[in-house]
């Protein structure tokens, strides 16, 4: 098989505080294919952001600092690079959306100049024909008036359509991948479903690849291929979409699928919504063994003492279970 | 990358208000010197060549004796008209007595909030980037020492040792150089650099602490790690997207300390004997000369309030989202 696009590897991203080394990205292995959705879930805190930072080197440091790991993009290491060649790689080959569209975009430039900035720089534009461009990138995610548009300043949109404007200032130049970090979080449901169908769309016109963090399971099943499912800074289970629908193999992956909340289902039988009982473990101290014992149905003794493996289970199915 | 412009009807609202505060402040003003005790005609009591009717004549004449708010009412027609009153002791008009002081106290001013200016953004920024570093806590070190320290006392460490020490500065300001050109503008460097240094560096040591706050405010924010992933660059991240929004706390503060400038400008006139409007105001204080002392506070609260309006404009300027309310 061809070498992947992203090749995420044992990836540690850990922060220091008062209190010691928080472990947010604890052994991270993930992979993304040329133009495929990889989508990756998990609760509150499991680290997904962290990683998706990671890629792109946003993380702070100090605090944060990468600990052992390997991020190959096209086979070269990231990790090692200086921010110099990094902003080569940033926008240009890979791009990022944020959860908030409220307050990603700068409030004192117009929309036009902020996506604009980009165009001129990494396509070696003048300022008149980038204003141009991103013109042109706000028409294509269907805002309208875009020669006006792109003159208003980002109070002038409403959440919905400052997502709009971050996928043009992201897609602007033809990223490779795009990582969208719980793009439709922040948005009324109706808007979310236009903003995914968007970057469906965004996606089949450029062929660009994508990473969608979000911990909504609803919207992995409709928009990825391939999942990962992120617990406590580790991937419990990787899989593709109808594997891990149809099949789930990781007690927590389970626990995710039962909690979706069913229309027809809970009408119907009066069944109580499932929830996953006890919080997140903390990252200052993990535990030693698998990271869900604590809160695991199936919890033997042999889970509490080393961190099982990720084990193949199907074809490019793999969980990180004993059982 | 385009600036966004100020729409005129914001700037004519703006020039609108200030004529009611201005009127508001005259009122205060005048009330309170006439509340004040103290006759501009007490030293003529004490003298015996001036019989008391002469005295009281010249009290009806200049309308001492009339109620306030008709002095005030007089006072206010005739500022309107350009006449500004005449001053009991200098015999002369009061406007051309503040025009004589006052460009020595506004180059004096606005060359050290331009130093205080140029010191603390480059200082505050440089400390907001790398902070809790040897940079930031010296930095931190020295503009709590600069502002601890009252200008009169720097002021007069100074006067020690660059003009009695070293004697390379000096340390009367005076305003009749004999000199001609080049050396004319050269000795009114000289003689500016201390009082310019006193007042920049304690603004400037003010300054510094509050523009590594608001940077260090701005830099955590969302669009800050947008603009880093745009790749262009962490140089270009700090000055257009960081600075740029920091900034306009830092305009409003400079503007809403020009009150307490101006205060600490009259201390520092007076230390370094420069004839501008703060001695001009003090002496006119304690000869009782109240059209003087009327004046020159009117003007200082004009300058405030005239700055104030500049802020409002650079505000408006600096922040989209102001002027299209």
């Amino acid at each position: 098989m061809a070498e992947p696009l992203l090749d995420i590897r044992g990836l540690k991203t850990w922060f220091k505080t008062d209190d010691g080394m928080v472990r947010a990205v604890d052994g991270v292995d993930l992979h993304i294919d040329r133009g495929e959705t990889l989508g990756v879930v998990g609760e509150s805190g499991c680290g997904k952001t962290v990683t998706a930072r990671s890629v792109l080197k946003l993380i702070d440091m100090p605090p944060g600092r990468f600990e052992a790991g390997q991020i190959l993009w096209q086979g070269r290491d990231l990790i090692p690079l200086s921010m110099d060649e990094m902003d080569k790689i940033r926008a240009k080959e890979i791009a990022i959306i944020f959860q908030e569209p409220m307050t990603s975009l700068n409030p004192v430039y117009t929309v036009g100049d902020q996506i604009a900035e980009v165009i001129a720089l990494h396509q070696k534009l003048s300022r008149k024909q980038a204003i141009a461009g991103a013109a042109e990138m706000l028409r294509l995610v269907d805002i309208p008036n875009p020669e006006r548009r792109v003159h208003d300043y980002p109070h002038q949109f409403s959440g919905g359509m400052r997502q709009r404007v971050m996928i043009a200032m992201a897609l602007s130049c033809q990223p490779k991948l795009l990582i969208a970090d719980e793009p439709t979080t922040a948005l009324d449901v109706t808007i979310q479903a236009q903003i995914l169908e968007l970057m469906q769309e965004m996606k089949e016109r450029f062929g660009m690849a994508i990473m969608l963090i979000t911990h909504a399971m609803g919207v992995v099943a409709e928009t990825c291929q391939r999942v990962t499912v992120m617990y406590a800074g580790n991937v419990v289970e990787e899989a593709s979409v109808e594997a891990l629908f149809g099949d789930p193999r990781h007690p927590y992956t389970q626990g995710l699928i039962r909690s979706i909340p069913r229309v027809d289902r809970s009408a119907e039988k009066k069944q109580r919504l499932e929830a996953i009982a006890g919080t997140v473990p903390n990252l200052l101290d993990p535990p030693l063994g698998c990271r869900f014992a604590a809160r695991c149905k199936f919890a033997m003794d042999v889970c509490t003492q080393g961190l099982p493996p990720l084990k193949e289970v199907g074809p490019g199915h793999y969980v990180r279970c004993v059982l | 990358m385009q600036v966004h412009r100020v729409s005129r009807q914001y700037v004519i609202r703006k020039l609108l208000i200030m004529i009611p505060s201005l009127l508001g402040i005259s009122v205060v003003l005048f009330s309170l010197l006439a509340l004040a005790p103290g006759d501009p005609f007490d030293e003529l009591a004490t003298n015996p060549a001036v019989p008391p009717e002469v005295r009281a004549a010249l009290r009806a004449k200049f309308g001492l004796d009339d109620p306030v708010w008709m002095r005030y009412w007089h006072w206010l027609i005739a500022l309107l008209q350009g006449d500004w009153g005449f001053s009991f002791v200098s015999r002369m008009d009061v406007s051309t007595l503040i025009m004589q002081r006052l460009p020595v106290t506004l180059i004096v001013i606005g060359a050290s909030q331009i130093l205080a200016i140029a010191i603390a953004i480059p200082v505050g920024v440089l400390a907001a980037t790398r902070p809790y570093s040897l940079f930031d806590q010296v930095a931190n070190t020295f503009a709590f020492i600069g502002f601890s320290l009252p200008t009169f006392f720097t002021g007069l460490v100074l006067i020690l040792v660059f003009s009695i020490q070293l004697d390379w500065l000096p340390f009367v300001y005076r305003a009749d150089i004999a000199a001609t050109g080049w050396a004319f503008y050269w000795e009114h460097i000289k003689q500016s650099i201390m009082p310019v240094t006193v007042l920049g560096l304690f603004q400037g040591a003010a300054l510094v602490r509050f523009v590594r706050s608001s940077v260090l405010d701005v830099i955590r924010l969302d669009y800050v790690t947008t603009a880093r992933s745009k790749g262009i660059g962490e140089r270009k991240v700090i000055t257009r997207h960081v600075v740029r929004t920091a900034l306009i706390p830092v305009v409003t503060l400079v503007a809403l300390q020009m009150p307490i400038v101006f205060s600490g400008a009259i201390v520092t006139e007076q230390i370094f004997r420069v004839p501008g409007i703060g001695s001009l105001l003090i002496s006119s204080m304690l000869a009782n000369d109240t059209p003087v002392v009327m004046g020159v506070t009117f003007v200082s609260a004009c300058l405030v309030v005239i700055f104030n309006l500049i802020a409002d404009i650079l505000y408006g300027w600096l922040d989209p989202r102001i002027a299209f309310r």
